[in-house]
């Protein structure tokens, strides 16, 4: 990449752009904490553990937006296989957190249960140093990041693009959840990693260090999204725009397409992993229905909902949708699919630009 | 009390057997005067369960193969007998006939059923094994010889003697087979490699393990069998063996790939035209057969319900009802949703992505959550066994022979109807066509409309493989579009050649590798391919090729 050095904290956003994420990053990472742990249980103001337990999964769904905006919103390539990088992220730290369950789990042997339960006498190979965080933390990352790649650099290579590209990522995620869903390959087959005790040493059940996961994956998710910024705001990010809209025309001004594609895509993955390894701790269970085709598509309309291409939209598509899946799914069960489907619908045929679009032509009307 | 029945037994088979060894000995003894097979039958009309063995013992000294009607009726518990002790068989709806003569016959009385307990089955099976297998008919004795499985050592001699006095070479070789495990085991080496050659003669893969032992080693390190002959003729057995189970295979897998190809072309046909020709990319597609097979179901239940005589004819009103319904709804899909976002491909996969979850809680709610059965007509049940454990089933027949009639009605439907040319018309240039008169609007709608009937019918065809659920179509989404991606976009003779294709693979790579393995060889081609040849097997040419 041959990016522009940073121009300034100014390129960025503007001061009022400033004003706003400081204050989201405020009430994120600062007011939500104290009201869970500094305010006593019997107050109103008191934040409930399953309310921070459920902030915490839709943070690392916003980076999971954030990553889709980037190549979606900004470089025109519609993934249907994001699911699998954040799977694999999420798999990396399960199975870190799988064996510094040590001797503690039901068969009382320092393999993981479910390759007791298969009759394994040693951990695979692919399993060892995972019980250093890390390794599993940098695991969490390359996998997806490598997978990424490689995929990327025969699509792109090949000029497969719009839905064709589409399609072999649904099918990739396909692939890799049914790979997953088989017990030899050594990832507990159907039922995934779970049972976690602690990380590094904390006790995950303890409200505290649920706290502090939530605070980690705010902190994760406003880097993410300065990150984004950042790199749609350099010239890197005009000419991946500029691919979107016009890619043989980019192509003759002399710029490499596969290029920026591939590091976008790559990027994209790796923002999914680190996502996956957020969220595996606070939900306390990793299994292969998350490579279901279903789950990708759903993250692609987070970021339709929001609004394409706007970054913060992206996060608040995020919130939006799974907000109102955790209010229907408990309330009124068998209309969440209908609202699900209508939404897709909805957002497709009549708010292109998403929740972002709308707020916009409200403000330049008033 | 098993004891005792244990000991009476015991008992019997010292009074019984040499009987029967003597009658065997006798070979194909000439008939017997009718009326002498019906006096040693008579006692079959007992409910004593000893009276009834010992007229089975003389039955089978007789070696009268009439009695055999009269002794599977026994076996089936179907033979019956009267107040005037007339044997008869029950057929099925409740009348009777005799059971010597077959004709028809009036049961006078009381009916009773003669006893039926172990002592009768077992004095049964050798009382019919002989019979048959010194019956007249060739059939009769080969059928015979194949039910033997492991004979136990009482019969051996029997067949011993019936086979040399065997004519027939298929007989000959069944009969052989039933002797090898005895030979086996014999000390003589003659007789084990006359064993070792019935086996290889037959093939039979239930011995492998058995001769496969003889070569291997025992822990002295010498051959467990130590004659060289009877290892060589070990060597022929298994390659043999081998031979046959290799044709088994190959036949099964082809037949079995067949079927899938063609599941997988009747799935992929609809998507080829609303795809391939249309370029909409329809996520609810697999939703059009999930309603399809919902169509049948519906159809079958009110067959059920009104037209109960005629059931077995239900297939003949769903085929054309789930087109017709499966087609409304693309129709109205059409119309209300995607016509809105023809040229925004990745609008259009979200779009009907959402409908697609739509259309899955309508039926869930409707027709609940579980899987429903779609029953096959009485005509689809069974199969035609070709080879020993390959049987074609009469619904996986069905399915291929569907397929192709779907195919050549698609075909029929694109190139030699109008609508079939206004469709490629639109395909190839909307603005000219739509300058010549053509209503490309209306085009559009009928043909997705076209490629979701077609996704029924393929739903009514999956509602004869297997179970119908709300999420039916799921797992042939991603499928269906791999045909269609392989066998190139715009050509249904592509899509026919990757369904098939896909299929064949797929049934050739689930026995070396697994069903999930085998799948994730594919798609992982699948994607290596795409790379290599991105416009699939049948490349469009000339300026069609570049519009997509």
């Amino acid at each position: 990449m041959n990016a522009e050095p940073l121009v300034g904290l100014k390129a960025l956003h503007t001061k009022r752009g400033w004003i706003a994420v400081g204050a989201a990053a405020l009430v994120m990472c600062v007011i939500v904490p104290l009201l869970s742990l500094a305010v006593p249980v019997s107050s109103p103001l008191h934040m409930p553990d399953y309310l921070v337990a459920l902030l915490g999964k839709f943070l690392c769904y916003g980076i999971v937006a954030l990553a889709i905006d980037l190549i979606w919103g900004f470089t025109g390539i519609l993934s249907l296989g994001h699911g699998v990088f954040f799977a694999l992220g999420g798999y990396a730290m399960g199975m870190y957190l799988m064996l510094s369950i040590g001797a503690q789990g039901v068969y009382k042997s320092a393999l993981p249960d479910f390759m007791v339960f298969l009759d394994w006498k040693q951990l695979p190979w692919f399993w060892r140093g995972f019980d250093n965080l890390s390794v599993a933390l940098v695991a969490a990352l390359a996998v997806p990041g490598l997978l990424a790649y490689a995929f990327g650099y025969f699509a792109f290579r090949s000029r497969i693009r719009g839905v064709y590209f589409s399609i072999i990522t649904q099918a990739l995620t396909y692939a890799l959840m049914l790979l997953f869903f088989r017990n030899e390959t050594g990832f507990g087959g159907n039922n995934g990693l779970t049972d976690f005790k602690s990380l590094y040493g904390y006790d995950l059940h303890q409200p505290s260090t649920k706290v502090a996961l939530y605070v980690l994956s705010s902190l994760a998710l406003l880097g993410t999204y300065l990150l984004c910024r950042y790199i749609v705001t350099s010239k890197a990010g005009r000419v991946l725009r500029a691919i979107r809209d016009a890619e043989s025309r980019a192509m003759f001004v002399g710029f490499n397409p596969t290029n920026y594609k591939l590091f976008a895509w790559t990027l994209s993955a790796v923002l999914c992993g680190l996502a996956g390894a957020l969220y595996v701790p606070q939900v306390g269970i990793i299994n292969p229905g998350e490579m279901q085709p279903a789950n990708s598509i759903e993250m692609g309309i987070w970021v339709a909902v929001g609004g394409r291409a706007t970054l913060f939209g992206a996060i608040l598509g995020a919130f939006l949708v799974n907000g109102m899946r955790s209010f229907f799914t408990a309330a009124m069960p068998n209309a969440w699919l209908y609202i699900l489907g209508a939404l897709f619908i909805a957002v497709t045929l009549f708010f292109p630009d998403g929740v972002a679009g709308a707020l916009g032509r409200l403000k330049r009307k008033s | 009390m098993n004891r005792i029945r244990l000991l009476k037994f015991a008992a019997w088979l010292r009074l019984a057997l040499p009987v029967l060894f003597a009658a065997l000995a006798l070979g194909f003894a000439a008939p017997a005067h009718a009326d002498q097979l019906s006096e040693d039958l008579s006692g079959l009309a007992s409910t004593d369960a000893t009276d009834v063995s010992l007229a089975i013992v003389k039955a089978a000294n007789r070696g009268d193969a009439r009695a055999l009607p009269a002794l599977h009726a026994l076996d089936d518990g179907k033979l019956r007998f009267d107040a005037l002790k007339h044997l008869l068989i029950k057929a099925d709806g409740g009348s009777f006939k005799d059971a010597l003569t077959g004709a028809a016959a009036t049961a006078q009385g009381k009916v009773e059923e003669p006893a039926s307990d172990n002592e009768v089955r077992r004095a049964l099976s050798p009382a019919l094994a002989s019979l048959s297998l010194s019956a007249p008919s060739v059939e009769v004795r080969l059928k015979a010889a194949h039910e033997l499985g492991r004979p136990s050592d009482e019969i051996v001699p029997i067949l011993r003697k019936v086979l040399a006095k065997e004519s027939d070479a298929d007989v000959k070789i069944a009969l052989a087979l039933a002797l090898a495990p005895a030979d086996m085991v014999s000390t003589q080496a003659a007789d084990r490699i006359r064993a070792l050659e019935a086996i290889r003669a037959a093939s039979d893969a239930t011995f492998k393990t058995d001769v496969e032992h003889l070569l291997s080693k025992g822990e002295d390190g010498k051959f467990v069998e130590p004659d060289a002959k009877v290892r060589a003729a070990a060597v022929a057995a298994i390659s043999a063996i081998e031979t046959r189970q290799f044709l088994i295979n190959s036949v099964g897998n082809t037949f079995y790939g067949l079927s899938l190809g063609s599941v997988l072309i009747l799935c992929a046909l609809g998507l080829a035209i609303t795809f391939g020709l249309m370029g909409v990319i329809n996520m609810a597609h697999g939703e059009m057969m999930m309603i399809g097979a919902y169509t049948a179901f519906v159809v079958q239940n009110f067959f059920v319900a009104h037209f109960a005589a005629h059931v077995d004819w239900y297939v003949a009103v769903a085929i054309p009802a789930a087109f017709v319904v499966s087609g409304a709804v693309g129709v109205l899909m059409e119309r209300s949703v995607i016509r809105h976002l023809y040229g925004r491909p990745l609008e259009t996969l979200l779009a009907t992505w959402g409908i697609s979850l739509l259309l899955i809680q309508t039926v869930r709610l409707i027709f609940g959550a579980q899987n429903v059965t779609v029953a096959n007509p009485g005509w689809l049940s069974g199969g035609v066994e070709i080879l020993p454990q390959v049987v074609l089933t009469y619904s996986r027949l069905a399915v291929i022979a569907f397929s192709v009639v779907v195919m050549l009605f698609v075909w029929f439907l694109m190139n030699k109807t109008r609508l079939g040319l206004e469709v490629r018309a639109v395909t190839q240039n909307r603005a000219m066509a739509a300058a010549m008169g053509i209503s490309t609007r209306r085009v559009d709608m009928w043909t997705f409309g076209v490629g979701s009937g077609v996704a029924g019918l393929g739903g009514v065809a999956l509602s004869q493989l297997g179970n119908v659920g709300p999420e039916l179509g799921q797992g042939y989404i991603v499928d269906s579009f791999m045909v269609v991606v392989l066998g190139g976009v715009g050509k249904l003779a592509g899509t026919i050649a990757g369904g098939l294709g896909l299929g064949l693979v797929n049934k050739y790579l689930e026995p070396l590798a697994g069903a999930v393995l085998g799948k994730i060889f594919i798609l992982g081609f699948i994607i290596i391919f795409i790379q290599r040849r991105p416009q699939g097997i049948f490349a469009l040419k000339g300026r069609a090729a570049e519009v997509s």
